[in-house]
Formats: C-alpha cells, sequence, structure tokens
C-alpha cells in the first residue's frame, strides 16, 4: 500500500492526472462516468470531452466555484498495490492542507506546468515536503503536449529543480514528463518522449520502496487503553509506531523510566511470536507495573527522550493567530498535556524560505519555537519517528485543533533549573503575617472604575492589618512591561509576566490586588490555573461600554475615536466579560465604597482574610 | 515481516476505534446489519480483546428492512453476547411512514435521520461509531475519520479539524459529539477480500439466489413481504439476485447475478461496472444530495 500527496498550483493539471489514474485504473464506474459526462458539458472547461477534474471535486458549493478546498483522499488499485491519494487544492490555505495531506504520505508528486517551469509555489511545495519527512520525490512535468514533447526545456525545468532540492535536502527526485490530459508516461512509455528512458508515472508508483515497510528504528509503543477484562488479566492496547517487539523483551516504561518485560502479545486467536510497526496490538508486561494510557514503552537499550522543553517547527492551522505564553494543550502520541510557547524564534517566509523576527504566527504561517509543557513527556525526533515526533496543538476552549508541530530537540535548561527546596516557605510566611495570601484579579474596560475600587480595597485591607500589594498599569507597564504595546500579542505577554509576578507575591505571603483590563478570558484563565481557584477571586468591573467612555477620566476614549489609540479595548480591540467571576460589580448601581466593602466580604468567604 | 494492505488497514482501524473509546465517557456503535457493519463489528472485537468492546451497539431501525436482515442481526448479537440497543422513531410508527406514500426522501430523513438523532439524545451518546468509507461518494472523499457536529447534530464543513499523522483529536465541548469513522480508508473491494479471509459472517442476501423480485424505475426490487403494493400488471418473478448494499428493502436495487459464495462476490467485484451506490434510490435525487443530507445529520 503507497499513501502519496499530490501538489501543485492551480491549473497545473492535479485533478486531471489524478482523474485520469482512477480512469485508467478502470476505477470509474459507469454511473459515476454518466454523471461526470453530463458534468463535464454543464460546468467542464473541455467542451464536449470528458473533464477528467471533475471527478475529483466533492462539495457543491466548491464545485460551483470551480475551486476545491480541503484534503480529499482518493483510493485505487493495481495488481501490483493499493494506493491511497491525498489530493489538496492550490490557493491560500494550501498551506494546512498539505501539511495534513502529506502527514500521511510516503511519497509526494510535485506537479509542474512545463510552460511555466519551476515557480514558487513549487518551492514552497517542496519546502513543505521536506519539513514533513516525506522522503521520495516525484517532479511531474506535466502539460509536455504544449511544449511539443522538447526533451531540452524538460531537462531544464528538471536542472533546475534538482539545485534547489537539494538545498532543502530532498535528495530522492525522480523526474518525468507528463501529458495528464493526453496520458503520455501515465501507464505506458509515450511515442512522445523516446528520448526519456524512465518509469511512468503508475510504474514508478508501483514500485518504489517505502520507508514505511521497514521496521528499523528502536520500539515504540504509545499506550491508547488499558486492557482489563477481569482481575487475572492486565494489558495494554496500542499501535506499535517504531520497531519490533517479542515476548521476553525488555522494555522501559516512560516517562517513569521504570522496566519490566513484555510476557505476551495478545491476539484473538492466537498470542503473537513477533509484532512490527504498523500493527495495533495488545501487550502484558512480567511485573505489575504502573502503565496508564498516554505513557510509551520503549525498547530499555534504546529508550526515547524524557523533557519538558523542546525546540520545534510549529505549522499554524488557524484563524486564531498563535500567541506567546497563552496556555494551549499539546497532544503528542496518545498523551495530552498543557503547553505554552515560551519563545518564537522566527518564522519561515515559504515562498524564500528566509527567517524573519516573528511574535505570533498567523494562519499558514511556519515558525521555529521553543515549547514549554506542563508535565514531561516521551519523544523522539520528528526526522527520527514521525509518531513520536510530531504533535498537534490544541485551544483549550473551542477544542479546535490549532496548529501542527515536528520536535527537533529537547532544551537541555530544562534539566538544569531544580526547584530550591527552601525551608521558609509560604506557610511560614503567612504565619509571620497573621493571614493568608491570595489574588484579588480586578478585570474590565478603561475607565470602568476598577482602579478607584482597587485601592478602596487596599486602604481597608491595611486597616485591617493585612499585608497587601496593588499591581495596576501605572506600576507595571512603566517599568517591568515598558517594551510592550497593545496588540494582542504584547497584551498577552503583559498579563503573563503580571500574574507571574502576582504569583511569586502571593507565594510571598501578601494579598495581591490587580488591577489590569484584561481583556482575554484565556489569560484570566491561566492566571487563575497559575494561583488556584481557592486563593483566586476574579472581579469583573462591569460598567457598560457607554457609561465608561462617557466618564473617560483620561480622555483615552476621545482619542481612540480619533484613531491616535489603536488598539483600544472596547473600541477596535475586543473585551470578553468573565462568565463565572467570584464577584461582579455593576458600577451603575454600586458606588465605589460600597464595591469596595463587597470584595472585602467574599474574601473573608474564601478565607483569604478573618 | 511485511504487512498486507489488509493487514495495515485493520491496524488503522482498530488504532481509530481505541482512540475514540478511550476519549469518549459514552461511546456506541452504530450497527446497520450491512457488510460494513459486520467488518466494523469484527474489529471491534479484536480491538479491545480480550475484553468485549466497550460500548453498546446501536440499530435504527426503520421497520422496512429486510427480514433476513433482522434475524441476522439477532443471532448476531446473541451469539456473541453483545448489548444492542434498537431504536425505531416513535413518530414514524405513529404516522405509518413509509416510501410509498411518502416518498423517498421523506421516508429516509424520518426514520433515519431523525431516529438516529433522537437516539443519541435520549442516551446522551458522545461519540458514535459508523461503517462509512471515503470512496462510497464524492462528498465522503473529504470527511474526517473523526467527524464533530454540532448539539444539533449538524455537520459543518468549516468547522472540520485537520487531521494530521494518527493523532486525532477527540475533543469536543458540552452538547457536541464526534462521529468516528473506523473503515473510511477501506475500498468495496477490501471489505470483501477481508470478510473472506477473516470468514466474518454476512447476511445471506449478499450471496446470490432465487428470490422474488419486481422491476420498477430500472431497479429490481426484492418483494420482502405483503406490505410492498404491486402496481398494476406487476408480478413478482423469481430471479437470481444479490445486493451490493442493504437499506430498506423498497428502496434497495438487486443486482442480477449467480454469483453466491463469496469467491463468486469478489470476482464480480473486480469485473463491475457501475458502483455500489447505484442500487440506492436516496442517492439519485440530485448532484451532491448526498452532502446535503450529511449536512442535515443524516450519518
Ligand atoms: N494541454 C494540457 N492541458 C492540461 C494537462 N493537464 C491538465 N490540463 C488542463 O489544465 C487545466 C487545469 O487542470 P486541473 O486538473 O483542473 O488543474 P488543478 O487545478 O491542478 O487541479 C484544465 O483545463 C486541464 O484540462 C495536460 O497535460 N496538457
Amino acid at each position: 500500500m503507497l499513501r502519496f500527496i499530490t501538489c501543485g498550483s492551480v491549473d497545473d493539471g492535479k485533478s486531471t492526472l489524478i482523474g485520469r489514474m482512477l480512469y485508467d485504473a478502470h476505477l470509474v464506474f459507469e454511473d459515476h462516468l454518466a454523471s461526470l459526462a453530463a458534468d463535464s458539458k454543464k460546468v467542464g472547461t473541455q467542451g464536449d470531452d470528458l473533464d477528467f477534474a471533475l471527478l475529483l471535486d466533492g462539495l457543491t458549493a466548491e464545485r460551483e466555484q470551480g475551486i476545491t478546498i480541503d484534503v480529499a483522499y482518493r483510493f485505487f488499485s493495481t495488481e501490483k498495490r493499493k494506493f491511497i491519494v491525498a489530493d489538496t487544492p492550490g490557493h491560500e490555505q494550501y498551506t494546512r492542507n498539505m501539511v495534513t495531506g502529506a502527514s500521511t504520505a510516503d511519497c509526494a508528486v510535485i506537479l509542474v506546468d512545463a510552460r511555466q517551469g519551476v515557480l514558487t509555489q513549487t518551492r514552497r511545495h517542496s519546502y513543505l515536503v521536506s519539513l514533513l519527512g516525506i522522503r521520495h520525490i516525484v517532479l511531474a512535468v506535466n502539460k509536455m503536449d504544449l511544449v511539443e514533447f522538447s526533451q531540452q526545456r524538460f531537462d531544464e525545468i528538471v536542472a533546475e529543480y534538482r539545485a534547489f532540492a537539494v538545498q532543502i535536502g530532498l535528495s530522492s527526485v525522480t523526474a518525468i514528463p507528463l501529458s495528464a490530459l493526453r496520458g503520455d508516461n501515465i501507464t505506458s512509455a509515450s511515442p512522445n518522449t523516446t528520448w526519456y528512458g524512465g518509469p511512468t508515472l503508475m510504474g514508478y508508483l508501483e514500485t518504489v520502496e517505502i520507508d514505511a515497510e521497514a521496521t528499523d528504528g528502536p520500539f515504540r509503543f504509545p499506550v491508547q487503553w488499558v486492557n482489563r477484562p477481569n482481575l487475572d488479566f492486565r494489558g495494554f492496547s496500542g499501535t506499535i509506531v517504531g520497531g519490533s517487539i517479542r515476548p521476553g523483551d525488555r522494555v522501559r516504561v516512560l516517562p517513569s523510566g521504570v522496566e519490566t518485560n513484555v510476557a505476551r502479545i495478545v491476539t484473538p486467536g492466537a498470542d503473537l511470536t513477533e509484532a512490527v510497526r504498523g500493527q495495533a496490538v495488545t501487550l502484558t508486561l512480567t511485573d505489575e507495573v504502573d502503565v496508564s494510557r498516554g505513557d510509551v514503552l520503549c525498547r530499555a537499550e534504546s529508550p526515547a527522550e524524557v523533557a519538558d522543553q523542546f525546540e520545534a517547527h510549529i505549522v499554524w492551522m488557524n484563524e486564531q493567530p498563535m500567541l506567546a505564553g497563552r496556555p494551549y494543550l499539546l497532544k503528542s502520541g496518545t498523551r495530552t498535556v498543557g503547553c505554552s510557547i515560551s519563545q518564537l524564534k522566527y518564522k519561515v517566509n515559504v515562498n524564500t524560505l528566509e527567517h524573519a523576527a516573528a511574535t505570533t504566527l498567523e494562519l499558514n504561517e511556519i515558525g521555529v519555537a521553543n515549547i514549554t509543557v506542563d508535565r514531561p513527556i516521551a519523544f523522539d525526533t520528528y526526522a527520527d519517528n514521525r509518531d513520536t515526533g510530531g504533535f498537534i496543538v490544541v485551544d483549550r476552549f473551542s477544542n479546535a485543533t490549532l496548529g501542527a508541530g515536528m520536535l527537533h530537540f529537547a532544551l537541555r535548561r530544562a534539566h538544569n533549573i531544580h526547584w530550591q527546596a527552601v525551608q521558609v516557605d509560604r506557610a511560614a510566611r503567612e504565619q509571620l503575617k497573621g493571614h493568608s495570601a491570595g489574588a484579588v484579579w480586578f478585570t474590565g474596560l478603561s475607565g470602568s472604575g476598577k482602579s478607584t475600587i482597587a485601592n478602596l480595597v487596599e486602604k481597608q485591607l491595611h486597616s485591617l492589618g493585612v499585608h497587601t500589594y496593588l499591581l495596576d498599569g501605572d506600576n507595571v507597564r512603566h517599568g517591568l512591561n515598558k517594551n510592550l504595546g497593545f496588540t494582542d500579542a504584547d497584551r498577552v505577554e503583559n498579563i503573563r509576566r503580571v500574574a507571574e509576578v502576582c504569583r511569586l507575591m502571593v507565594d510571598a505571603g501578601l494579598v495581591v490586588l490587580v488591577s489590569f483590563i484584561s481583556p482575554f478570558a484565556q489569560e484570566r484563565r491561566m492566571a487563575r490555573d497559575l494561583l488556584g481557584d481557592s486563593e483566586f477571586c476574579e472581579v469583573f468591573v462591569d460598567t457598560p461600554l457607554a457609561v465608561a467612555e462617557e466618564r473617560d477620566p483620561k480622555g483615552l476614549y476621545q482619542k481612540a475615536r480619533r484613531g491616535e489609540l489603536p488598539h483600544f479595548t472596547g473600541i477596535d480591540s475586543p473585551y470578553e466579560p468573565p462568565m463565572n467571576p467570584e464577584l461582579r460589580i455593576q458600577t451603575v448601581e454600586t458606588d465605589a465604597e460600597e464595591a469596595a466593602g463587597l470584595v472585602v466580604t467574599r474574601l473573608r468567604q474564601m478565607n483569604i482574610i478573618d | 515481516m511485511k504487512l498486507t494492505h489488509l493487514q495495515r488497514l485493520e491496524a488503522e482501524s482498530m488504532h481509530i476505534m481505541r482512540e475514540a473509546a478511550a476519549e469518549s465517557e459514552n461511546p456506541v456503535m452504530l450497527y446497520s446489519i450491512g457488510k460494513d457493519s459486520s467488518v466494523m463489528l469484527h474489529l471491534a472485537l479484536k480491538a479491545f480483546y480480550p475484553s468485549t468492546p466497550p460500548f453498546p451497539f446501536l440499530h435504527i431501525d426503520t421497520t422496512w428492512k429486510f427480514r433476513e436482515m433482522i434475524t441476522f442481526r439477532d443471532a448476531r448479537m446473541t451469539e456473541l453476547g453483545l448489548k444492542l440497543l434498537v431504536h425505531s422513531n416513535p413518530e414514524c410508527i405513529e404516522k405509518g411512514i413509509n416510501p410509498f406514500t411518502h416518498g423517498s426522501s421523506l421516508h429516509t430523513d424520518m426514520w433515519k435521520t431523525q431516529g438516529l438523532k433522537q437516539a443519541l439524545d435520549q442516551y446522551g451518546f458522545d461519540t458514535a461509531f459508523g461503517g462509512a468509507r471515503r470512496d462510497e461518494e464524492k462528498s465522503r472523499a473529504k470527511e474526517r475519520v473523526f467527524s464533530l457536529r454540532s448539539a444539533q447534530h449538524q455537520w459543518d464543513p468549516k468547522a472540520q479539524r485537520p487531521e494530521l499523522w494518527r493523532l486525532y483529536n477527540a475533543r469536543r465541548s458540552p452538547g457536541e459529539s464526534l462521529r468516528v469513522f473506523p473503515l473510511s480508508n477501506w475500498t468495496e473491494l477490501d471489505i470483501w477480500q477481508y470478510i473472506h479471509l477473516e470468514d466474518i459472517p454476512i447476511v445471506p442476501l449478499y450471496l446470490a439466489k432465487a428470490r422474488p423480485v419486481v422491476e420498477r424505475d430500472g431497479m429490481l426490487i426484492q418483494v420482502d413481504d405483503d406490505r410492498l403494493p404491486l402496481l398494476p400488471g406487476e408480478r413478482p418473478q423469481m430471479r437470481s439476485v444479490r445486493f451490493r448494499t442493504l437499506g430498506c428493502y423498497p428502496l434497495t436495487g438487486a443486482v442480477e447475478s449467480e454469483a453466491s459464495t463469496l469467491l463468486d462476490v469478489i470476482q464480480e467485484m473486480l469485473l463491475t461496472t457501475t458502483s455500489e451506490r447505484q442500487g440506492r434510490a436516496i442517492d439519485h435525487d440530485s448532484s451532491g444530495s448526498m452532502e446535503k443530507k450529511k449536512q442535515e445529520g443524516y450519518f
């Protein structure tokens, strides 16, 4: 079985090529042909001839617009092999779709139009193909009929392509002159290209030796499901994603590091004496060790690495940009952990391959970043193993898949910073101060009254003998966060720093009052997660925009309306109100003194103060 | 050791089932009694062995299925000791919805689409395994393996998630559910070859036999019981036929065939020139009709 992907720009003839292969493999059924003939007349581009491209377009909306939007999978087989083709369209969503299609492909067919030769897009496709680790490349020089099947033209294109391919590390490139429309060199050698002595496209695809068929590399087995039908049986079900395994083999469980031996490879029917990469099996172990879903069983002598900070390539696949510091989920193998991008080192211009400094990744952008996960995980370098080296990034709220990544290596730094076990701890400090520590997080629009209320709360607490500190825009933005502006990325980083400072101060035993607009739910959530629900009191200072704008104590709204303050919350930057704050204060009905009283009462209820 | 393509497909399907089951609170496997369901059931037994599959099986019964299907279903479930849930849309029972007076679209929508939504809501299933394959129909070629449905069971092509490697994102928000298609990458031929190789029991209707049929709109319809109203001049004839797909008998066309063994069927498959869906009345409505049905929640 061979999985391959076809890549090309719009109109290079991709759909025609796949349609042609299906047709030549006799896989187009009569009823499909009948509707193809009807469709060809209606929307086709070939007059009364069959428009093979129409065989492939699936969704009606797309068909009417004459474009394909997504990754589509096609199936055909010849006597030698079964094929799964990932077909991806050639417009703006291209990177996302192509990366998706390429992730499971063993081979890539890169189309160029013989008249146009190697284009920017050709370079982009090739880069993505190499990024995803595909090793077998066909350079399909299509529409040879339009250049009179010229050998010179073909050689020119091939020479140019090879020079570029070497730069990006693509070594095995087979170039084939084709006409998808007329069928030259698809299944049989074309009489129009007698100068060409290489394989036909089908001939190549039928015989190319693929990596997936080799089972080298050490044993890797991400545990999917603990199989416990009764008290006497405890097995671990999963798919072998590297190497092979036999009963008696020594394995190491990661991340725990415990070692044991494989006892049985259980399948219905009889136990197996060996299982290899690609097989879905159930293993039992000789010792009662702790193994659960998400762990990885590895060959003991060559285990995967374990770390919590990595460098990786990331491909961003969502309209919502990737922001450093924002909490996301990361799924690798069968393990899902919390993660955040600690630093985006650069993004890659997929057309020129140049690196550029960046703070965010937008949809379809690719970058190299440092990632931190909240628990150590087992991994291999993507170049060594696509399964243990690839991951997806998932949104904590919408659960959408936001991006995909390929791990390079662990950052050693992580191993060296050990938490100092200090004797003077938070409990000791709290005892000395005579009250617990915690954070009051005021959020709301500019001019909503946050700082007024926070100041009053601080006064009241102070008079109660509570040690406090107030963090607000004035004392943080002018110092620690002086280098940050008001773009979404900077706002996220601003709040991340404030939250971290707040955490240190809470650890110091203080009741910290934080007064920031903090417009995004995700960052408030991050702050809450950092501190823990029991010591985090979110206060939503709820003032309608119109009221805040009318108050406009610092004249900021006026400026923003005049366009002098871009990214102003409420005007041209969103505010996401909290859904379940510990306290919501409607300032239109409650005056500031009263509001401060409510906050203090809430802190008593939370046992933060007496 | 080289794996055959069927071994690869088998492993992939088992992987998908385990992944979905491990990440769901309340999964269910749809069991429609056809060949794809038979393969899916077989794979589920393998994937979780020696445990039994950690989910029940659900049949949306339109009451218009071939009688042999129901007999087969009950025998199979009893033999395997599995938990079967059967749901028939009570509104359809009450109104006596049938393909003759109400037309095939309404019939299918009410019994199948609405019936399925009712059952999923009633039991609160958050994941449902279905046996659809990408090769069945053009619009299926782009379907994800893990397909997200809104609380109203709607399929929004724009909200579908990219699927990379073997990594499936099974997370969902409250109210949302997943349809999971473990057989996405199988073709009709793979299904038959696998049934043969693994000796999987199937409903005998798939094999040719002399059966009473009438010819209608170019389709051969089996007179499965006396609810099929015969048109003037129509007389059931005994012909050697078999079925490529199984559904409601008045809507499922038979093909003339002498293939009375599995090997014969596979042989015929290799020579066939029409797609399996041709025998289904519901797909002929209009081009793109499957896709419309999918958006409405037809599986
Ligand atoms: N002359 C010629 N035209 C071709 C060939 N392959 C494709 N075309 C035409 O190029 C146009 C775009 O083809 P299509 O398959 O839709 O391109 P896609 O956008 O890459 O899928 C159509 O009009 C095809 O008929 C070829 O080998 N020779």
